[in-house]
């Protein structure tokens, strides 16, 4: 099936290092240091404390489908999904590479990256194992 | 401090029009303005205060567009205020404007709202293409294609999910609103439909029918709040705000309860100020987007039990004469009127028809001496601005 292509995020350089490590495959959290709470969307600030006392992590990945829902009239059709990640954060992305007739919240699901216009990375999910 | 008796609603006025190709924004806005204070018995030389939001011509160019309106209408103010947080705006500006006229910053307020998304040919479905590069979150939303169906969708979706809600249960949410839009000479649909027509018109976002949406409209209204003693020497109905309630609901660094909208703060907080209860309240202006966003609104709110919404709102829970609860007595966004893709200033005038007893007699609730008005204003599945307004008919 026909996949859409992702218009290209604009990076801040905040938030550069997120989208360098999507190139290589990566997929970079960060975590509030005064909470140990990992966070997205990525930012120089802790939306917990305000504090730009934030470190960068590699995440695994790893998450649960929280919702979805799907454009069955967009051309291509795209499933946009909230995925809770096993660090904690829940994020907005896409559901790839899966029939979305057989998606079910709750399903686990795992990162992998798609090129978007301009040829930048961006992270989605798809069902895993 | 309570808002009970601070200011009074003496003028509220709800364009007639649909469709505005023929007039401007500030034509709109204008229009409203001279028809709520019509209904007051006021005139624009009268008002010292102005409340408006985004929705105002050239909010697009920073700084200018309440500036303009302000020259458009000819106003002569001692007092303004834009806060703007979409659809919900109009709702927190009443608070605001009691406010102000309880602390002496003005004596005759004015909000008004209006928009011709219709005329303009707005589509739903490119609605991203609005978002702004410049927040901090589009590079991480953009690229996944949120417009304003899909976010609404997940909400239902995980509804569905965690308290077994049906596509049925909430056609239900649409079937009460057209009962009532029958009555409504001016409503886009003004023609009553089934649980069924509902559910078999298109899915836009799963699980989402093109029925489970608002209109898209053109037109606008607007309301006037006046010092007692202004008030008291007019001829309408002394309606005050009684409580009111505000907060910004928001993705919290990925932490949030998608079915915990800003409703859960700020229906307490109006209950809380007004002395009153969910039960007391005779008539419900919801905010109704998608039939989904009143569903979460009547459990956050505090109409029913979390997870109860689906039975609330089946076998007619919303209609007026038959259930529980009337709501949107007007046909609400769902049949009536969405201007400007924005619903909380059409949901202020149908609760003050309700309690000045000008609702069309088919849908009036008998005495109507409590209403509240909710607005949900952005994304119900992402961020918004929540307002809660309590008002009360007071003779």
């Amino acid at each position: 099936m026909e996949s859409r292509i992702p218009a290209s995020p604009q990076p801040w350089p905040e938030t550069e290092r997120f989208w360098e490590a999507a190139n290589q495959g990566r997929f970079m959290l960060q975590r509030c240091c005064d909470t140990g709470k990992a966070f997205f969307y990525p930012r120089a600030h802790s939306p917990f404390t305000g504090r730009n006392h934030c470190e960068w992590f590699e995440a695994s990945g790893r998450g649960t489908l929280y919702s979805f829902s799907v454009l069955p009239r967009a051309k291509p059709p795209y499933c946009i999904a909230y995925v809770e990640l096993e660090e904690g954060p829940i994020i907005l992305t896409n559901i790839v590479g899966a029939d979305f007739d057989r998606l079910e919240i709750g399903q686990p699901v795992k990162v992998t990256f798609v090129d978007s216009e301009n040829g930048q990375k961006v992270p989605m999910f798809s069902p895993a194992g | 401090m309570s808002l009970k008796g601070q200011a009074y609603v003496v003028g509220a006025f709800e364009h007639p029009t649909r469709h505005a190709v023929d007039k401007s924004l500030g034509q709109l806005h204008a229009e409203a303005a001279l028809g709520a204070l019509d209904d007051a018995g006021l005139s624009i030389e009268d008002v010292d205060g102005y409340f408006c939001a985004g929705d105002v011509p050239g909010w697009e160019s920073p700084g200018i567009g309440p500036l303009s309106v302000v020259e458009y209408l000819g106003l002569k103010l001692r007092h303004l205020d834009t806060t703007e947080s979409w659809g919900s705006a109009y709702i927190n500006h009443v608070e605001h404007a009691a406010r102000a006229i309880a602390a002496g910053k003005c004596r005759v307020a004015l909000i008004t709202q209006a928009g011709r998304p219709r005329a303009e040919k707005f589509s739903p479905e490119a609605s991203h293409l609005l978002q702004a590069q410049t927040t901090a979150e589009s590079q991480f939303e953009l690229p996944y294609g949120p417009v304003v169906t899909n976010v609404y969708g997940m909400c239902a979706a995980r509804h569905m999910y965690e308290h077994g809600t049906t596509s049925e249960q909430l056609a239900w949410i649409k079937v009460a609103a057209s009962h009532h839009a029958q009555h409504n000479p001016n409503a886009v649909l003004p023609n009553v439909v089934t649980v069924e027509d509902v559910i078999e018109s298109p899915i836009v976002a799963t699980p989402l029918h093109r029925l489970d949406c608002c209109v898209i409209s053109d037109g606008g209204g607007a309301l006037v709040l006046a010092h007692p003693e202004v008030a008291k020497g007019l001829k309408r109905p002394l309606i005050t705000p009684t409580g009111a309630g505000f907060t910004v609901k928001h993705l919290n660094g990925g932490y949030f309860d998608i079915l915990a909208s800003g409703a859960v703060q700020t229906g307490k907080e109006a209950f809380q100020q007004a002395g009153v209860r969910p039960s007391d309240i005779q008539y419900a202006s919801l905010y109704d987007s998608f039939t989904i966003t009143v569903l979460v609104q009547l459990e956050n709110l505090g109409f029913c039990e979390p997870g109860q919404g689906g039975r609330f709102v089946a076998d007619g829970g919303l209609i007026s004469g038959v259930g529980k609860l009337p709501f949107n007595t007007d046909g609400g966004g769902l049949c009536n009127n969405h201007p400007g893709n924005r619903g909380g200033m059409t949901k202020l005038i149908e609760a003050v028809r309700q309690l000045r007893g000008e609702a069309h007699p088919a849908v009036q609730v008998p005495d109507c001496r409590l209403a509240l008005a909710h607005g949900t204003g952005g994304q119900l599945g992402a961020r918004h601005g929540s307002a809660t307004l309590i008002l009360e008919r007071e003779d």
